[in-house]
């Protein structure tokens, strides 16, 4: 199975590169990605460098241009695509209905996967993609159950790709403004999703409060441990009811699955994590690459031991259990 | 400029759908989408209502089309989907793979839950057949200006989101059945004991969202009363108003007196604070700020 790792920094995809990365995934530094935030992301000379770094080790370099073009402003997006195109990327992840045409109609020769931003969670939507546009892979929103995958996979003709560790949606990707109802900011319009000049932290009566947009999103004790405000894992009060409305801060675990995912017919497994150091993407991209050779050499993978590296120490198979719904 | 109602998102009975569909014939509206958007275990419960609410508003000379489902995950959902053309009906796409249903050359309408946020997008689902487009609420007002310039030229009609709670966000996972402590799968139908959503604050006590099973929306209702002159200016052809278990009909009327000045955006908003003392509004998005902001000062500080 492929391994497609992220990359924040020229220096993450190295570091993924160098773990056994079968592929890393990145995006230019500005609206035109779903992780656009400060520090992050690749000028067009830093792609040019990453994609010659990779090809050199027999990696592919996937160029996220995922988020909505802005009305009047499309010229960045296609920009974005010709460049990628320029710097010999593999492919490009797109969401956009009218940036996938653009993409098929200019440049029909580069690669075009769709990205999670799409939310294609049927068979029906991925061969419309796929029909429509050209598109060679889908991956699949963080919605669906092993068992959806694999019936999924009996009914389309293209790739799948589905997340397997780190920061874990828990709407349907591309299609949620909780973040702009809060803050004017989304990831849909400007790649971001609770963005951290909205944050606020303040000391009151012992707690810890972090706000977002001025809403209050969690309360810690001093001292303990605060996650970082991001609006669905925030606690929150539903009548009767405090806690997690949406989701506990946990993160994304699959690596247990990874079989069950292959005999599913899921071609590569991603990795979320642009935002993270090369560090953790080293460490991180190792571990799973075990996974995969020993999946390859018909061996029993081995057990993962990522918990300590999670969002919040605490893991979940997310919708890929039934249950989790 | 004319008003579209749109699906209701909530679990209502069929008796409480009967009266309220046979309320709304007699509302100055022009047109109605029903059908179920937000879970399709909801259907069978409501879905005999469907055909005598359909013949009922089209008695009343108002244009009926049928919403697909916002998130179509299930073989249940898909075969739902094929199905909706066969009512002989506008289906209103919320989920892009229903265009999968769709023959080309078939025109249909688009729903404020299929991304649509720039001009190649917009013009893409018009040479697909689009006749009617309702855009994102997310979309400020000046990017609906560039997109209403290509609706005219294009000759569609488009509508912009006029009243009620946000659809902010839809999950696989259904926060009504998570809140009872169950899953999804064996949630008996919790939802139907919200017909407005279910509340959830801040743990300082701020009204922030609102959960209507795997949907998401804000606790403030959207009103863009402030905007509609600008909206009409623009070319936008219709305010989309979503239902609500109380007062419907009567806030249908108000928005109905705004695009000819016979009411203005105050009295409006007044008739709203006098009828529902409780209902917090907001009109960020239109201004290009954060959703929850009313008359551009932030809910909370």
């Amino acid at each position: 199975m492929e391994l497609v790792c992220p990359a924040g920094t020229p220096a993450a995809l190295r570091a993924a590169v160098d773990s056994g990365a079968h592929s890393v995934y990145c995006g230019f530094a500005d609206a035109t990605n779903a992780r656009n935030f400060p520090g992050l992301n690749f000028s067009r000379a830093e792609l040019a460098e990453g994609v010659g770094y990779a090809h050199a080790q027999g990696a592919k370099v996937l160029v996220a241009i995922n988020t909505f073009p802005t009305a009047g402003d499309e010229g960045l997006w296609h920009c974005a695509v010709a460049d990628a195109a320029c710097a010999g990327a593999d492919a490009v992840i797109l969401a956009d209905l009218g940036l996938l045409a653009h993409a098929a109609e200019h440049h029909p020769d580069l690669r075009r996967h769709l990205s999670v931003q799409a939310a294609a969670a049927n068979p029906d939507a991925i061969n419309f993609y796929a029909e429509a546009f050209g598109v060679r892979r889908v991956v699949l929103p963080r919605v669906l159950s092993v068992e959806e995958i694999a019936a999924i996979n009996r009914e389309i003709a293209v790739e799948t790709e589905v997340f397997v560790f780190g920061g874990l949606c828990v709407m349907a990707e591309g299609r949620c403004s909780l973040s702009s109802y809060a803050t004017g900011r989304s990831p849909n319009m400007n790649g971001v999703c609770s963005p951290p000049e909205f944050v606020d932290y303040a000391n009151e009566g012992g707690q810890n409060v972090a706000r977002l947009g001025g809403f209050v999103i969690h309360r810690t004790p001093n001292g303990a441990s605060a996650p970082y405000p991001t609006l669905c894992k925030g606690c929150f009060t539903s009548a009767d009811k405090t806690g997690h409305v949406f989701e506990d801060a946990v993160s994304l675990d699959a690596s247990t699955l990874v079989p069950r995912l292959a005999k599913a017919g899921v071609t590569a497994l991603k990795i979320e994590g642009r935002q993270r150091s090369r560090a953790y993407v080293g460490q991180i991209v190792r571990a799973f690459r075990a996974v995969t050779d020993a999946l390859e050499a018909g061996r029993e993978p081995p057990a993962l031991a990522l918990a300590r590296l999670s969002e919040g120490q605490s893991a979940t198979t997310g919708a890929y259990a039934k249950t989790w719904r | 400029m004319d008003l579209t109602v749109a699906p209701n998102p909530f679990f209502w009975n069929a008796a409480f759908v009967r009266d309220f569909y046979a309320q709304l014939a007699g509302a100055p509206v022009a047109r109605v989408v029903l059908g179920e958007l937000v879970c399709s275990k909801r259907l069978p419960f409501w879905q005999d209502e469907i055909p005598q609410a359909i013949e009922t508003l089209q008695a009343a000379g108002k244009e009926v089309a049928v919403t697909s489902l916002a998130l179509i995950t299930l073989k249940r959902e898909r075969k739902l989907t094929a199905d909706l053309l066969g009512l002989g009906l506008p289906v209103e796409v919320n989920d892009l793979s229903a265009l999968h249903h769709i023959p080309a050359g078939t025109p249909f309408w688009v729903g404020p839950l299929v991304n649509i946020y720039n001009d190649s997008t917009l013009r893409w689902l018009v040479r697909r057949g689009a006749r009617r487009i309702c855009l994102p609420p997310e979309l400020p007002i000046d990017s609906v200006a560039l997109l209403a310039d290509i609706a005219q030229a294009e000759g569609i009609a488009l509508e912009v989101w006029g009243h009620g709670r946000l659809p902010l966000a839809i999950s696989g996972r259904c926060y009504h059945a998570r809140l009872h402590e169950r899953a999804k799968d064996s949630c008996q139908f919790i939802c139907d004991a919200d017909p407005d959503g279910r509340d959830v604050d801040t743990l300082d006590g701020q009204r922030f969202l609102s959960v209507n099973g795997v949907q998401t929306l804000s606790q403030a209702y959207a009103c863009m009363a402030d905007h509609v002159g600008r909206l009409r200016e623009i070319g936008v052809s219709a305010l989309r108003l979503q239902p609500q278990s109380v007062g419907f009909a009567a806030l249908c009327a108000d928005y109905a007196r705004l695009p000819e000045g016979r009411m203005s955006p105050d009295a409006l908003v007044g008739n709203l604070r006098a009828a529902h003392p409780d209902m917090q509004l907001c009109d960020g998005y239109g201004r290009g700020g954060a959703g929850a902001s009313w008359r551009g000062r932030a809910l909370y500080r």
